[in-house]
């Protein structure tokens, strides 16, 4: 009678595969496909082209030819010309550029009379993984960038390059990843724990049936809303505090200010995740459905939004659908207050893009919201 | 006369089925209607229009007085409805979700309502025990509870005694009789033709269409039905023999005793009168309400071609 049934086994098989196949299978097969899309095409921890900025001095040829030799290593892009270094510092909290070059007006003097010409190169190393390279290629920028110039009787008399690059670091000096990954974390950590459980709350009321008693009682949707989403925000009050300790403790992340932005940033992207997991909630019918359409959220928001890697690394494709996931708006925030001590007044497109997406998503949920089964 | 329910050409259709077809209902204030049906004919359909849970593709009508359309938010005031599924939340005590419906109803006093509603369901001492360990009879004695605590003055029960003992079914319609004696009108739903027969009235629904309304004896004396009984022993081995003969609509065994139905006296008659003799017994009976529902039960499918409507 019992012993090891082949039969029981295909039985078993059949049934799983049946109620496999009645589920979601795409969502299954998307998953893989979506994910070597995102692995294969969008990342890139050795990006090119980064924004740049350039702020010149000096009208020479030289200078020129620096510039020109910059542009060749395919590492920098230069898509800003300043009229004083106080408008390349602004550009780069504003996180439009990555890295700045300031050639002084003496350069092309100095250089002719071999009298130790400087270029000054700052990078943000907020982020180390995206500019390391891009500061590892200038290495050998000053040995080469004048050998078509200096020719005759400029031509070098010793090995001396002519003029020196001098690289500051700027924001995170010693290029620890930590500091970069940790504030990222929050992000993550937030859409994660909050886009996931609310998403499930509602399906998982329909699928008990608890939908249908709370249904006929005189509650609102906003009521429901409300009331649901409130612990959860408490929960990513308490996730945000313990992340921002540990951070400060255990990786000694430094914590410049910018505290404004933060709570405001926090606040919105907190609303708007909790209303993007109710949002999915009142479209998935079972609570399974809900956690793979959370998945599918989560995977651009892990891999698109700049976290792990570089935003400015991505193809330009990868970037739009970067720019459409709230998290990407989010890391700019919390990294510029973290690393920059940024404040409003400096983050105020990013926070208009989280609130643009908490309003849009909201009202979306609201008006799927049914109060009745129809 | 008062009306409770008072609803006209009903009408609900689930993408291309027609699940609810110009349903007329009217109960009596402080009536319990049975709400009779087989499986899918759209009763559960019907109390989630009347409770303002699905909204109806057609009809008017009032409940309690209040549009059925407009006034929704106004009828789930005053409404209990008791869904077929354990509905309260099983991962909280029963005095948990007591207060969660107190408070939604936004009801005064209210520790004093869930004492006395916990005394009243006998669940005192159990108050901290989790809603999702209680036993079926239990769930729907605590989901009544939940039903009434707000005190409404209509009741929509759909099928709250599936799958619960005798004794908890009595003890259940006890309390409906009490609630009704209250005043509070009752719409409930069942399978059981004892349930149906505690009903003042009764209203039959096929196939989304309602069929016949009225108290149990109208409802029988109306069906043109008649049974006769074979009493003796093993009468109910003739049941497939008797089946056979013109005239004769249904041949149910009960126990060793067999019912043989049919509209046609006489024919009925000639159908049994080979085995008139003894060791059987034949005498006329009643028709009992469960004969006669499986009778339009049938009729009904014949009209439709079958088209059973799942739910």
């Amino acid at each position: 009678m019992s012993g090891f049934s082949l039969t029981r086994i295909v039985a078993m098989l059949v049934k799983e595969f049946r109620q496999m196949m009645r589920g979601t299978p795409s969502v299954l097969l998307l998953m893989p496909i979506i994910q070597l899309m995102l692995f294969g095409y969008a990342i890139n921890d050795n990006p090119h082209h980064l924004p740049t900025g350039v702020f010149v001095q000096d009208q020479g040829e030289f200078s020129r030819s620096v510039l020109a030799a910059i542009r060749n290593t395919g590492y920098f892009d230069i898509v800003a010309t300043a009229r004083s270094s106080a408008e390349l510092d602004r550009l780069m909290a504003l996180g439009e550029i990555d890295f700045s070059v300031t050639i002084p007006g003496d350069f092309t003097r100095r250089v002719v009379r071999r009298d130790n010409a400087q270029i000054l190169i700052e990078a943000d190393a907020a982020d180390p993984s995206a500019t390391g390279s891009a500061v590892a290629a200038l290495a050998t920028l000053p040995a080469n960038a004048l050998t078509h110039d200096l020719v005759g009787t400029l031509a070098p008399v010793t090995a001396q390059p002519a003029f020196t690059a001098v690289v500051h670091n700027r924001y995170n000096p010693e290029g620890i990843t930590s500091y970069n990954i940790v504030p990222g974390l929050l992000g993550t950590v937030l859409s994660m724990t909050l886009v996931v459980m609310t998403a499930q709350s509602l399906a998982r009321d329909r699928e008990l049936g608890t939908l249908e008693g709370l249904l006929a009682t005189p509650v609102r949707p906003v009521e429901v809303l409300i009331g649901k989403l409130i612990p959860y925000i408490g929960i990513g009050v308490v996730q945000t505090i313990v992340i921002l300790i540990l951070a400060r403790v255990l990786f000694d992340v430094p914590e410049m200010g910018g505290w404004d932005a933060l709570v405001v940033g926090t606040a919105l992207f907190t609303t708007g995740s909790l209303a993007l997991g109710f949002l999915i909630s009142t479209i998935a019918r079972t609570q399974r459905d809900a956690q793979l359409m959370a998945q599918l959220y989560f995977m651009p928001s892990f891999l698109l939004s700049g976290f792990i890697f570089p935003f400015v690394g991505m193809p330009q494709w990868a970037q739009v659908l970067g720019s459409l996931v709230p998290v990407t708006y989010f890391l700019r925030i919390v990294r510029g207050s973290l690393l920059k001590g940024q404040g409003l007044a400096v983050d105020w497109s990013s926070l208009a893009a989280l609130g643009l997406f908490t309003v849009a998503v909201s009202a979306l949920a609201i008006l799927r919201y049914r109060t009745t089964l129809d | 006369m008062t009306l409770a329910i008072d609803v006209h050409g009903l009408n609900k259709h689930f993408g291309a089925r027609h699940v609810v077809q110009d349903v007329e209902i009217q109960v009596e204030a402080g009536h319990i209607c049975g709400f009779l049906g087989p499986n899918g004919s759209g009763k559960t359909t019907t109390l989630r229009m009347l409770c303002g849970l699905l909204t109806p593709d057609a009809g008017t009508g009032t409940c309690l007085g209040l549009d059925l359309r407009r006034d929704t938010a106004a009828i789930k005031r005053q409404t209990g409805y008791m869904t077929q599924r354990f509905s309260l939340y099983e991962d909280l005590t029963i005095e948990e979700n007591l207060d969660f419906i107190a408070r939604m109803y936004g009801l005064d006093r209210r520790r004093e309502r869930l004492n006395e509603s916990l005394e009243r369901l006998g669940l005192i001492d159990r108050r901290r025990q989790l809603a999702g360990q209680l036993s079926g009879g239990w769930k729907q004695r605590l989901s009544l509870a939940a039903c009434v605590l707000h005190g409404p003055r209509l009741l929509l029960l759909d099928e709250p005694t599936a799958g619960v003992d005798p004794k908890a079914r009595r003890e259940f319609w006890d309390e409906i009789h009490r609630l009704a004696e209250a005043g509070i009108t009752v719409l409930v739903s069942t399978h059981y033709m004892d349930e149906a027969e505690r009903c003042h009235d009764v209203a039959y629904i096929v196939a989304g269409r309602l069929i016949v309304r009225g108290t149990a004896e109208q409802v029988v004396a109306s069906s043109g039905l008649i049974t006769f009984q074979a009493e003796g022993p093993r009468a109910d081995r003739l049941a497939s023999q008797v089946a056979q003969a013109p005239g004769v609509l249904m041949a149910t065994p009960f126990g060793e005793n067999l019912h043989v139905s049919g509209t046609d006296r006489a024919a009925l008659e000639a159908a049994i009168a080979p085995h008139r003799h003894p060791p059987y017994r034949w005498t006329e009976t009643r028709p009992t309400l469960e004969d006669v529902f499986i009778r339009l039960m049938d009729d009904a499918s014949h009209d439709l071609g079958h088209q059973g409507q799942p739910q």
